[in-house]
């Protein structure tokens, strides 16, 4: 589902619609709906990210495909950055979700392309982000600058206090308005 | 893996893979030796995190390099000796103090910048993907060692003279970065490696036009050192590899 919002350009130019769903977004969606096994992307949908655990491999766009065939299941996969120490642990939680679910033969294939990109978040991962106390990855302006926001208080007056966080999809921000320190998702 | 690459090739495409694993590797092994020493503990977990894409981006080239000749990933990182890795010689030098570990992680991101951007049209499609991920990552490490040049080079005299000292170090490893031997050659060819020297005008510019922005002079480096790329390694390589190597090597198949 597509949908759309009016905003107004910063030079109080004419409104223009933006989608709030990314294209790369909307090409999941259509893949995940037109595939017979509705099911196990359902069953999928229970296994979550072991950092973030209000987003599962779903919303992250981790979860690329899910094929059955006669043989089994192969589930498709990409990393988000290329040494994620977590990747194992989700293929290991596919396999287990899979299984609970009476389902064996899980093949799990790695794929590379095209490149995880944090546009594969929709509206609803980013809410989730934002109420665990992770900005969400902001959009760059034309000037090649993005404005984070503070997740605690709403601030857009923030400052980055590293460019790598607690994990390699995060960096290290602080609020100067609630002086709160946050994770910020970095656009990928 | 394209239908069309004889066997011949097909040991050359994997050679290739190997030795650009082997850069990741062995700079990923060289960061890692930071976590819990560095300078701050942003810095601590920032210099970790680099480690992991390189260490990530050395897995996805060896396993692209045995999916086409067999073997497995770990025998590669853990079964080889010095003279079987193929690594630049920059990559394996001694992490030295934190201006150094800089200044060669930022010769190094301002390299991959330009080369894994045109790696991606490589014709070879695993390439191209691994190039393809590989690129948006270099994006962050050179803004964040492009940073510290500056902080470094403009701070204090301390910080001033340890970033020239590790410049004057350094700077006789870099030519290596641009050569290439008659296995890239091959695939140059193909368009499916890129052609270093074509990098060299670009990345001199941008290199010494920040160096000279953060009042660091660049030398003119009497001597200039290559030979990694035909096994012949600095002494510090092999010590390197005992410490990485030593589990494998003393519990060979060991797994966690």
């Amino acid at each position: 589902m597509v949908s759309a919002v009016d905003t107004y350009g910063s030079d109080g130019a004419a409104p223009q619609v933006i989608p709030l769903t990314s294209p790369e977004r909307a090409q999941l969606v259509q893949r995940r709906n037109a595939s017979p096994c509705t099911h196990l992307w359902q069953r999928l949908d229970q296994v979550k990210d072991p950092e973030i655990p209000v987003l599962s491999l779903w919303d992250l766009g981790v979860l690329q495909d899910v094929i059955e065939t006669n043989d089994g299941v192969t589930v498709i996969i990409t990393p988000t950055y290329s040494g994620c120490p977590a990747m194992d642990m989700m293929a290991d939680e596919i396999r287990l979700c899979l299984a609970a679910a009476g389902v064996e033969n899980v093949t799990i294939e790695t794929r590379l392309s095209p490149a995880w990109t944090t546009d594969w978040l929709d509206q609803e991962a980013k809410q989730a982000l934002r109420q665990y106390g992770i900005a969400p990855p902001a959009r760059t302006n034309s000037a090649g600058q993005q404005t984070v926001i503070c997740p605690h208080c709403g601030s857009h007056h923030t400052t980055t206090i590293s460019e790598f966080g607690s994990t390699a999809c995060k960096a290290l921000y602080r609020c100067l308005a609630c002086e709160e320190p946050f994770d910020y998702f970095k656009p990928l | 893996m394209s239908e069309q690459i004889d066997t011949n090739n097909a040991d050359t495409l994997a050679r290739f893979a190997i030795r650009l694993g082997d850069d990741a590797l062995i700079l990923g092994q060289r960061l890692c030796e930071w976590s819990s020493n560095a300078p701050t503990l942003e810095e601590d977990l920032a210099l970790s995190n680099v480690a992991l894409d390189f260490l990530g981006r050395a897995r996805m080239l060896y396993g692209y390099a045995t999916q086409i000749r067999g073997g497995s990933e770990d025998e590669l990182a853990f079964t080889r000796d010095e003279r079987q890795y193929e690594n630049l010689l920059l990559v394996e030098l001694p992490r030295g103090d934190f201006a150094y570990t800089m200044l060669r992680q930022y010769l190094l991101d301002a390299f991959e910048d330009l080369y894994f951007a045109a790696l991606t049209q490589s014709t070879d499609p695993t390439l191209a993907a691994v190039a393809a991920k590989t690129v948006k990552e270099v994006d962050y490490h050179l803004r964040r060692s492009t940073d510290w040049i500056r902080r470094l080079g403009l701070g204090t005299e301390e910080s001033h003279q340890r970033l020239q000292n590790a410049t004057d170090e350094l700077w006789g490893y870099v030519d290596e970065l641009f050569e290439t031997d008659t296995l890239e050659q091959g695939l140059i060819k193909q368009n499916i490696a890129v052609d270093r020297a074509d990098l060299q005008t670009a990345w001199c510019k941008r290199v010494t036009e920040l160096l000279s922005a953060s009042n660091i002079s660049v030398p003119e480096t009497p001597w200039q050192v290559s030979g990694g790329r035909r096994g012949l390694h600095t002494e510090h390589l092999g010590h390197l590899l005992s410490e990485m190597q030593y589990m494998q090597r003393a519990h060979p198949g060991q797994q966690w």
